[in-house]
């Protein structure tokens, strides 16, 4: 028996060799730097070793609107990779590419490889699925944003440090309470728009948008400007006059403030976590996201960050069934949890889940899983399941310069929205008018 | 009498004109043409549909009030960088031509920035003015400053224009440097014997024969700071905050590259196209004029 076993083994290992020349690369263009870059390459050359057809050639390319537009460029030039990694935000823009990126769905159809969308954890399959339910891309790396606070500064303030505010009112407490203690810099946020509109919004079950935050249609218009958007965003206004909100720009420059124990308290992406763990010499912990305690059914559940694959099109049968394969190895729980467990995005199907729990990871890490049981707060609504805006990175950008305005004491929150709803809505008329065909 | 230099052969001036106009062609007209022709259209990120709109792309530009701003931004930025450069580049160049000691190593030094790439540039005074570890901001701080760019759209204006002139200065220096040392020591000795101080010597005599050169300068500088700040810019404050250092340029880059606008895009790279094109025209034709050679 194991004497059979061994000369069959052989025998593969031997057609194999044969094989190498025959093998089918596949180009996957990701945005991983860094120690997630060398995940990424972890992660491919398991896959590679598993079976000899396929090779999976991972390039890094780049921030992520740069290996988008990288990809979507050697798309016009005929030359496109076949999987690249997209940012949640350009998801809109890949999917109006019908023709140009084959649909997961579909990919795994045709592969007949085994692909169930129920597996993934709710507020990551809506993002990625049009409105019949189909899953577009296939969900790579998802995170959310939790709320962090530094232990040591709340015990000089006098502040319970196992009670960390769970609501804005409790917040403010004791931001004015640090601040009386001294602390420079009472709270910062990574990602405003992410945090303050997106997740706010998801927070609250309120909409961003018409037409389900625009998953149900490009016809859709932003509702940023309704009384609770202004209210919070005049409340973070008001914060920055009286020197509880320290602003730190549009992307993560926040949490290196928070880690190096300048700031008290953060809201910022779950993938800050490696690098105070590793920078901050302080005890601090990882909560949820503040809410309003007088907005009804409030909170409600998180909505995802990070990115997902695309494949796209043009290629050849041969290589969308290697594709399939990957995407099938990539599925699988071990593999799952030993990203999730490796660079702290949220575990994204519900089996890694189980099994990281089963393995007494969040024992030992406490605060490692506070941001899936925020995205599985509750069930999704059409305002929590997602978004998806046409050219969102530009729809972005303009609500967080009317954001600015306001913390900069230029512009009341009112009149601020109001004019990130007006020119919002001209970037999704520009793009409606661009992918009706 | 006029010396000329006349081809026997009818067509080798054009064969040794080729690869100029060939690389012209290529590199400059083609690109703008095409900029010309997606400025009229409206397209889809992936290059699969594409409609002719006639003039939708622009009317869009000129009814939103942010891009209007960007112009009165880019305005203010191309004087101030245009402006402090040619003044500090110019007592530089003046001082450095009066050393008697060590000359090469100062003018060496002067012209050193000049190697630095925008990007890099930008990122080294990102880094000196960062809000948190920036050793500038550590010292200010102790001053009683409170340094955060991030969200001081003053101070944002400040370090884009500091790092842009920084960037330029070397440059500046160079044909300030030239200009000084072309200009006859004998009428500087005849002038000084007549009893002019320093200060007069330059004012009479220096910065009218540099004339020239600083109206050369003065459109190089303008160019400059239209086209070629965007790597600072995109280094340091990336347009931010809200849009106070949002320059056209920027403007371009981020529309079609980031946001995968290309219509949106070409019709900007039109206008700041137009913009260039009058404003050379403009100080070639009128100012030149009153420039004395």
């Amino acid at each position: 028996m194991n004497r059979k076993f061994l000369l069959v083994a052989a025998l593969a290992t031997a057609f194999s060799v044969s094989g190498a020349q025959a093998q089918t690369e596949i180009q996957w263009w990701h945005s991983m730097g860094g120690a997630l870059g060398d995940k990424v390459n972890e992660l491919a050359n398991k896959f590679n070793a598993s079976q000899t057809a396929y090779k999976v050639v991972p390039s890094y390319k780049g921030s992520y609107p740069e290996s988008m537009t990288a990809a979507i460029a050697a798309y016009r030039a005929g030359n496109a990779p076949h999987i690249v990694q997209v940012f949640e935000v350009g998801t809109a823009t890949m999917m109006a590419g019908k023709g140009a990126v084959v649909p997961v769905y579909k990919l795994m159809k045709d592969a007949d490889e085994p692909f169930d969308p129920k597996a993934y954890i709710g507020p990551v399959s809506g993002y990625y699925s049009d409105s019949q339910g189909n899953m577009l891309s296939f969900p790579f790396n998802s995170s959310t944003v939790v709320f962090y606070i530094n232990k040591d500064a709340y015990k000089k303030a006098g502040l319970d440090t196992e009670k960390a505010p769970k609501t804005w009112k409790e917040f403010l407490a004791a931001a004015e309470k640090l601040k009386a203690a001294g602390q420079q810099c009472v709270y910062t946020s990574g990602w405003p728009s992410w945090m303050h509109i997106e997740n706010f919004s998801a927070w609250h079950n309120v909409p961003i948008g018409t037409k389900e935050n625009g998953m149900a249609g490009i016809d859709t218009a932003f509702q940023v400007n309704s009384p609770l958007h202004v209210r919070h965003v005049a409340m973070l206004g008001d914060m920055a006059k009286k020197g509880l909100l320290t602003y730190a720009g549009r992307r993560n420059q926040a949490e290196a403030k928070f880690a190096s124990g300048e700031c008290a308290m953060l809201t910022s992406s779950t993938g800050a976590q490696a690098n105070i763990r590793r920078t901050a010499k302080f005890d601090w912990s990882v909560n949820m996201i503040p809410y309003h305690d007088d907005v009804k059914g409030a909170p409600q559940n998180s909505i995802i960050g990070g990115a997902s694959l695309w494949v796209m099109g043009g290629k050849t049968n041969n290589a969308y069934k290697g594709i399939a394969k990957f995407f099938a190895f990539l599925s699988k729980p071990e593999i799952q949890m030993e990203w999730h467990i490796g660079t702290g995005y949220v575990p994204i199907t519900k089996a890694a889940y189980d099994l990281t729990r089963k393995s007494g990871f969040y024992d030992k890490n406490p605060g490692a899983d506070i941001a899936i049981k925020q995205l599985m707060n509750k069930p999704p609504t059409a305002n929590s399941k997602g978004l998806r805006f046409g050219n969102f990175v530009q729809g972005r950008e303009v609500i967080e310069e009317e954001m600015e305005a306001v913390i900069m004491g230029k512009k009341d929150a009112k009149s601020a929205m109001d004019e990130a709803v007006k020119r919002g809505n001209d970037i999704l008329r520009k793009f409606e008018a661009a992918n009706k065909g | 009498m006029e010396k000329r230099v006349v081809f026997k052969s009818a067509w080798l001036p054009y064969v040794l004109l080729l690869p100029q106009i060939t690389i012209t062609v290529l590199f400059f007209f083609w690109p703008a043409a095409q900029a010309v022709y997606y400025s009229f259209q409206v397209q889809d990120a992936f290059g699969l549909t594409s409609k002719f709109v006639w003039f939708e792309n622009y009317i869009y530009l000129f009814k939103d009030s942010h891009y209007l701003s960007s112009f009165r931004v880019t305005a203010f930025f191309s004087v101030m960088v245009a402006t402090s450069g040619i003044v500090i580049s110019l007592v530089l160049a003046t001082m450095a031509d009066s050393v008697v000691r060590g000359a090469l190593a100062y003018k060496t030094f002067l012209i050193w920035p000049y190697a630095v790439a925008p990007a890099i540039a930008g990122v080294l005074w990102a880094f000196i003015f960062a809000p948190s570890i920036g050793i500038v901001t550590y010292f200010l701080k102790k001053l009683g400053v409170d340094w955060n760019w991030i969200i001081n759209s003053e101070q944002a204006m400040l370090l884009v224009v500091v790092a842009s002139v920084w960037k330029q200065i070397s440059y500046n220096f160079l044909f300030f440097l030239a200009g000084l040392q072309s200009i006859p020591k004998s009428l500087l000795e005849a002038a000084a014997i007549d009893g002019a101080g320093p200060f007069r010597r330059f004012w009479t005599i220096v910065f009218p024969l540099l004339s020239p050169t600083t109206f050369f300068l003065l459109v190089m500088n303008i160019i400059y700071s239209f086209f070629d700040t965007f790597g600072v810019i995109d280094a340091t404050t990336e347009g931010g905050p809200g849009d106070a250092t949002k320059i056209l340029v920027y403007k371009v880059y981020y529309d079609g590259v980031k946001a995968a606008d290309l219509g949106g895009s070409s019709a900007q790279s039109v206008i700041l196209m137009a913009i260039v094109v009058t404003l050379t025209v403009i100080q070639f034709r009128y100012i030149e004029r009153r420039v004395q050679y």
